[in-house]
């Protein structure tokens, strides 16, 4: 292409320069679908992680993801959260935001929330900070320099750590908290900062079992407003919050249903129980 | 009048103890300099003009510590090329001191330095342009620098390189500089450097006033740019810079763009850096590459270690009292002093991982373990 061809398509009266396009509105779910996957692929080194996934998450929907280690469900947050780069196929939150080419804390800023395997939260920090910094706010350098935390935000923090039932725990280095109560703040965390989209990975792990039932009320409690996607290996947890269940085998879907429909389902059977079944 | 009171407030939270720090820099520095202005040589108070120098080197020394606090202490990121700013800004000062030397050289050519006119040269290369001016010399001294912190910080923090391998590239950057510096045809002065300065603004560098005054500048400076960093790190970002260094991805993951945070820290630090080099070059009275040596940016990792890292005021104890010693032991026994420097790296990293000020933090968690292990004992008796 010559450089008036390239002049005269950057000049093309029916476009806007990239930068002159208004940020993009709210995200648009007028088709009730708020996350779209499709034909993702990931592979490492040839080992394929993700294989022609598909997978739609509807608006306000508690979806589990359950499936065998190596599955592929910690790699599909991954790309979903702009960590890992897919090989190919498509991400859109809402009709129009496409997720691929943004960076991770862009990603982060339209309202998609996560929660490591590990608690990840910030050891050398109060309980407290750690929600301030989670605040869905202006995250500029500048405007963090200056921030000061507004009364209806400290409020809005109280009421989490209510939730979480860290009150009391408010001053205490996070690196103090049990195992548990570390993965309580980092669900804090993720409530904190408003998300749209929580990716919720095993969030009962190491919890006791009074904890467990906590965590599926609160996590119940949270779909509708928030759409929640959790991934789980412990079967008794996804049976008291399911509704709907997705099992990837393979880096693919195998089965989505109910619980009870993907329990009957004869491929996961075949999958999980061997030729017995 | 809130930022003040504000500023007051700063001053009294726990953590930096920025009050007792500005307060005892500021009386340590009135008497030292009426001691030395005011008291008769005879009277046994007097402070010689040699120990006000040899304070205010300490205090430069003590900011560039600071630096390396800021950015090794809150963000984890450990740069042994600070000496590289340092030296630049030492630079930037030194090529005014140069010009203002004018025909009092050797040679007694009015525009060239005297390195110049032995080069041979017969006119002031370009960016030695303006450098007569005190304060484009000193924007110069700390742009020059600040832009070269940004451009590295850019380059590697975008790309996430970390650890080990930020360090080794903060090296080869000193270095680079330092063989790059040595050439004469850099126009600096080869290995010989800038020196033989005469006055500063006016003022003749040798005399007791001037002395003071660098040194009472410098100890203001230090508790600027202290309360500075305090304010910074104190702050929602300050926050953040300690998240960034403890799990980097889960504040990505929250939304900041956590590359932009460690250059303008990387670039801040510099800044401090490239201030405490322009302050030390008109006291010392001299630069030459010998201060881009790499062996230089990591005795400076040393003092924030002997000191405390994390803390502020640790790294300024840790330079104070490692130079400190280095004047003492270099005395005694020049030989010696790296491997007593080497020495005291290896102890302090073993038994004192929070420096000497986090002692008695220690100290007391020890006496608290055995007078548990008492009651214990007395409980099962």
């Amino acid at each position: 292409m010559t450089a008036i061809d390239n002049a005269r398509e950057l000049m093309r009266p029916d476009r806007v320069w990239p930068f002159l396009v208004p940020p993009a509105a709210p995200v648009d779910v007028s088709k009730n679908v708020l996350l779209y996957v499709e034909g993702v692929s990931v592979s490492f080194d040839g080992f394929k992680a993700l294989n022609d996934l598909n997978l739609y998450i509807n608006d306000g929907e508690l979806r589990c993801l359950i499936g065998a280690n190596g599955a592929g469900k910690t790699t599909m947050m991954d790309v979903i959260t702009g960590k890992t780069q897919c090989d190919e196929g498509s991400v859109y939150f809402g009709q129009t935001i496409n997720l691929l080419e943004k960076s991770e804390p862009e990603i982060a800023q339209l309202g998609i929330g996560r929660k490591f395997q590990k608690p990840t939260v910030f050891e050398a920090h109060t309980v407290f900070d750690n929600l301030e910094m989670s605040l869905k706010t202006a995250k500029g350098i500048w405007q963090t320099l200056m921030a000061r935390l507004s009364p209806t935000e400290i409020d809005h923090i109280d009421r989490v750590l209510e939730i979480i039932g860290l009150k009391e725990h408010r001053f205490m280095l996070a690196g103090a908290l049990s195992h548990g109560q570390k993965q309580w703040l980092e669900i804090g965390m993720l409530l904190v900062a408003e998300p749209r989209l929580l990716l919720v990975d095993e969030p009962v792990a190491g919890m006791t079992a009074e904890e467990t039932e906590k965590t599926a009320e609160l996590l119940t409690s949270l779909a509708g407003d928030h759409t929640v996607v959790v991934v789980e290996h412990d079967m008794e947890f996804v049976r008291s919050i399911a509704r709907t269940v997705t099992v990837l085998h393979q880096g693919s879907v195998l089965a989505e249903g109910t619980m009870e429909q993907v329990q009957n389902n004869r491929d996961v059977i075949e999958v999980y129980l061997g030729e017995e079944a | 009048m809130n930022w003040l009171t504000q500023l007051f407030a700063a001053g009294r939270t726990p953590g930096h103890r920025v009050l007792p720090f500005v307060t005892v820099l500021f009386l340590v520095t009135t008497l030292a300099s009426m001691a030395n202005l005011m008291l008769p040589e005879s009277s046994p108070l007097h402070v010689s003009t040699y120990t006000i120098t040899l304070l205010g080197k300490y205090l430069s020394y003590a900011m560039l510590a600071l630096a390396v606090d800021v950015i090794w202490g809150y963000c984890g990121i450990l740069s042994l090329g600070h000496g590289a700013f340092f030296a630049l800004g030492g630079y930037g000062m030194g090529m005014y001191l140069m010009r203002q030397i004018g025909d009092r050289g050797v040679y007694g050519n009015p525009d060239l330095p005297d390195f110049m006119v032995f080069l041979n040269w017969d006119s002031l290369p370009w960016y030695w342009m303006g450098m007569d001016q005190f304060w484009f010399a000193m924007l110069m001294a700390l742009a020059v620098p600040g832009l070269l912190a940004f451009v590295f910080g850019w380059l590697a923090f975008r790309s996430r390189v970390t650890g080990v391998y930020l360090s080794i590239m903060t090296q080869a950057l000193t270095y680079a500089l330092m063989l790059a510096f040595f050439r004469n045809e850099m126009g600096f002065g080869g290995n010989n450097g800038l020196t033989d300065f005469k006055d500063i603004l006016g003022f003749d560098l040798q005399s007791d006033t001037t002395r003071v005054a660098l040194f009472a500048t410098t100890a203001l400076m230090l508790g600027v740019v202290y309360i500075l960093s305090h304010l910074i790190l104190k702050s929602r970002m300050g926050k953040l810079i300690v998240a960034i260094r403890d799990g980097e991805a889960r504040a990505r993951f929250l939304g900041y763009r956590t590359d932009l945070y460690k250059v303008w820290l990387f670039v801040f630090s510099a800044l401090i850096a490239a201030m405490a080099g322009a302050l030390y070059v008109p006291q010392v009275g001299i630069i030459n590459p010998g201060e881009f040596s790499p062996l230089n940016s990591i005795e400076v990792v040393v003092w924030v270690a002997v000191g405390g890292r994390g803390t502020l005021y640790g790294a300024v104890i840790g330079a104070l009292l490692v130079n400190y010693a280095k004047t003492r032991f270099t005395a005694i026994m020049p030989e010696g002093w790296l491997f007593a420097l080497g020495a005291l790296f290896v102890l302090v990293t073993l038994y004192l991982p929070k420096g000497l000020v986090g002692l008695s933090g220690q100290l007391a968690a020890s006496r608290e373990r055995k007078a548990g292990k008492a009651a214990q004992q007395e409980a099962h008796s």
